[in-house]
């Protein structure tokens, strides 16, 4: 009998504690499907973050570090240029890298800093109950905006795509969902191409993955798909918003 | 037991640590324990600057020179500030392009040397502060000028050594000017 | 004897860690260490080593703790508030075991204080810096020659106990030039199975962390974590004493205090008071035991400091409050002169009779 559905080899064989619905789980399958389609498990380090997927590094059967919240582009830099031969990624949350960790991240993008960065959005922060995340959107009902988000107090939601692709230094910024089969095809394809990148040389490669949070956003996982759909997707458009390699072949 | 306690001050960019260097670069050589130590801070060019080098025949304590033996001073303010820490039967070399007041201390021994304008009269007027160091290696009386193309090879960086004749030619000239 | 050169503190740290095998340097500017920096950028290029400007001091530690990470030699360079900003990643390197150097080039502080010399430092180095039981190894170089030796000490101790360890000097030491030999043995090789270099498919993953959630199993990691602390203040206590023998009174004192103090132990020894000095070399761990010993026969003990008095409660502690310990200080940059450090000896001296 033919096998055609396992699980990743780079994925390890632990039960995962993320919440019924949550789709950190795919988004842990498509890079552990990156790293297997790439046979890179053996050379490479991955940097978890602080936030939900905290405990990322006991999932991935590849050497894992965690990081200070937010920092996770600062430790990735600093394992890249002491080999740079490895295979560096970060997984980080929106109040990870868009937060806390802005600084990090955007000069690890402007120094085009040869890594993966997966970059998982859902609009708040999960790990600690349900706040505002840099990413909640315009009126989103959170613990600390219980009003809704009002932009005039606690300003406007970060689009980390767009604002990374106004530097010169990115090699690569697309943002993918998965909220539905079609888009975690697409999500798939986005990060191993953001793998390919760094074993390519090519430098800087985020992944913005719109995720969903059933629990804090207090909704069944059926209906937060659909919410990404209708409110997460209008308001952060899906695609490529720079491939500095493509744009060169063109010109 | 034999230790001297040097102080230059004038303004940023008089080669003020330069000349400190020269002098802490000559204790190495001649194998004694040497400490240099400049006053550091946002002061530029323009700033006053100081530096403190010690040499002596015993290890140094501080590397703090609050009672010279010796004082080199390029300019009016320095002179003002430093004049009374000079300790009794020590030496003060001044700059008197720079500085028109003397010394009202008698217990001193006062060098008036004109070293700018020594300095620009023989084209290199960047350099009246080897020209005081030229003085003062007068004043010591030890070697004389004997190691000083040595000093300099070891203190002048490698891309500027083209500088070495002129900065022993302003430390002759300070040697053999008569005070 | 190898030959001597004069070198600035702060450019004898930067060599004497290539020297160590440091090719790994993240840090950013601040004064009064930038000798440093400017020092690694321009040697690193030319030995395949890297130097790179983080966008912050936080960035800088955790490009450090990345590096580590991968078991190479590290470090980061400092001044005070830097190191505060720092703290963060101190502490987390620290719970992930960590081996780095670190080099505080201290200035008065608190706040953005000024940018001359200072030792207020004393507390956040010795008791860690930032959150949660934990130590560095700290080390107080009193002269060029030892901002070097320490500096290649400090890699080789780090590695060994896997913890950082820290040079805490300051502005005299770093901005001072004096002969040095850069002379420095043999690099000792540690074991380093436990970094992230990847698992080449040939082990199970290693795992960086310092999260752990069962009280329990963190509790465990904490006592081990001691234990090696432990075995570090058994082993790697360093001091001098200078003219202790029949000394009645101790100063005591580190870095460029020490070198003060030194002026004024002999002005005191011709005026015939019988004083001595134990200076600590390793701040952390403390000679409690030398200081110990000394308050057996020592009647008065003077903790000279620039600062507003934080080494003194070492002193009280090491010396059990047996005898009275006073404090010689200036702060906020400012140094106490020879004829201060005299004066509180004098002092000291006038108690006793």
């Amino acid at each position: 009998m033919a096998i055609v559905f396992e699980k990743p080899k780079a994925l390890a064989n632990v039960p995962l504690h993320y919440c019924p619905g949550c789709t950190h789980g795919i988004i842990h399958r498509l890079v552990a499907e990156a790293i297997d389609a790439l046979g890179i498990e053996g050379t490479t380090v991955g940097v978890a973050p602080v936030g939900c997927s905290v405990m990322a590094y006991n999932y991935f059967n590849c050497d894992m570090v965690e990081a200070a919240h937010g920092r996770a582009p600062a430790v990735a830099t600093g394992l890249k240029r002491a080999m740079p031969e490895n295979i560096i990624f970060t997984y980080q949350g929106d109040g990870d890298l868009a937060s806390i960790g802005m600084a990090e991240t955007v000069h690890a993008a402007t120094r085009n800093e040869n890594i993966t960065v997966i970059f998982v959005n859902n609009a708040i922060y999960g790990m600690t109950g349900g706040q505002m995340a840099p990413t909640s959107l315009p009126g989103q009902v959170t613990q600390t905006s219980p009003y809704g988000r009002d932009v005039k107090h606690c300003g406007w939601p970060v689009k980390v795509c767009e604002m990374l692709a106004q530097l010169e230094g990115p090699e690569y910024l697309e943002r993918v969902a998965v909220n539905n089969v079609k888009n975690i095809r697409n999500a798939k394809r986005a990060i191993q191409k953001a793998f390919e990148n760094q074993i390519n040389n090519k430098g800087f490669s985020l992944i913005e993955v719109i995720s969903s949070c059933p629990t804090n956003w207090g909704m069944t996982p059926q209906k937060a798909l659909q919410w990404i759909d209708d409110n997460m997707i209008p308001y952060y458009p899906l695609g490529v918003y720079k491939d500095r390699s493509a744009e060169q072949e063109k010109a | 037991m034999s230790t001297m306690n040097i102080l230059i001050a004038g303004f940023g960019g008089q080669g003020v640590l330069f000349a400190g260097k020269f002098l802490a670069y000559k204790g190495l050589l001649e194998d004694r324990q040497v400490s240099w130590l400049p006053s550091y801070g946002p002061e530029m060019r323009g700033g006053t600057a100081n530096c403190n080098v010690i040499l002596s025949d015993d290890p140094i304590g501080s590397p703090i020179v609050n009672k010279p033996d010796c004082l080199i001073v390029m300019n009016k303010p320095s002179l003002d500030k430093f004049v009374d820490t000079v300790v009794p039967g020590g030496m003060i070399l001044i700059d008197s392009t720079m500085i028109d007041s003397k010394v009202e201390r008698d217990d001193v021994t006062v060098y008036y040397v004109p070293a700018s304008k020594l300095a620009g009269d023989a084209g290199f007027s960047t350099l009246a502060n080897m020209i005081l160091v030229g003085k003062l290696l007068y004043a010591m009386k030890d070697k004389g000028m004997d190691n000083v193309e040595e000093i300099l090879k070891h203190v002048i960086p490698a891309r500027k050594m083209d500088l070495l004749d002129i900065n022993k030619k302003a430390i002759q000239t300070g040697y053999d000017y008569e005070a | 004897m190898a030959e001597k050169v004069l070198m600035k503190g702060n450019e004898a740290i930067a060599e004497a860690a290539i020297m160590a095998g440091c090719r790994h340097y993240f840090g950013y500017p601040i004064t009064p260490q930038t000798e440093i920096a400017a020092y690694m950028a321009k040697r690193m290029p030319k030995i395949g080593g890297c130097f790179l400007q983080a966008e912050s001091e936080i960035a800088a530690i955790n490009m450090v703790y990345g590096a580590a990470s991968a078991g190479v030699r590290v470090m980061t360079s400092s001044s005070s508030p830097g190191i505060s900003l720092k703290g963060e990643g101190l502490s987390y390197m620290a719970g992930s075991d960590l081996p780095a150097l670190v080099i505080n080039v201290q200035r008065g502080g608190p706040g953005l204080g000024g940018i001359q010399p200072s030792q207020s430092d004393y507390f956040q180095s010795t008791r860690g810096g930032g959150h949660g039981d934990y130590h560095m190894i700290i080390l107080a170089p009193a002269s060029v020659q030892e901002m070097a030796s320490l500096t290649f000490k400090g890699f080789d101790l780090a590695e060994k106990y896997r913890m950082t360890a820290m040079i805490l000097a300051d502005g005299t030491m770093g901005q001072m030039m004096e002969p040095v030999s850069l002379e420095m043995g043999e690099i000792n090789e540690h074991d380093k199975s436990w970094a992230v270099t990847g698992t080449k498919m040939a082990r199970k993953h290693n795992i960086i962390n310092s999260l752990s959630l069962i009280p329990e199993e963190l509790e465990q990691q904490n006592f081990d974590r001691y234990a090696r602390y432990k075995k570090v203040e058994e082993n790697e206590v360093m001091y001098e004493e200078y003219l202790m023998d029949d000394a009645e009174i101790c100063i005591v004192a580190f870095g460029i205090a020490a070198r003060v103090s030194r002026n004024a132990i002999n002005e005191a020894r011709a005026q015939g008071i019988k004083v001595g000095m134990i200076r600590p070399i390793t701040l952390w761990p403390f000679p409690k035991d030398a200081l110990d010993k000394a308050a057996d026969t020592c009647k008065a003990f003077i903790s000279v400091e620039l600062s507003m008095g934080q080494m003194i409660e070492d002193v009280q502690l090491a010396t059990k409050c047996r005898r009275p310990v006073t404090l010689c200080n200036r702060a906020g940059g400012m140094i106490p002169s020879p004829e201060e450090v005299l004066q509180a000896i004098k002092e000291a001296k006038g108690g006793l009779e």
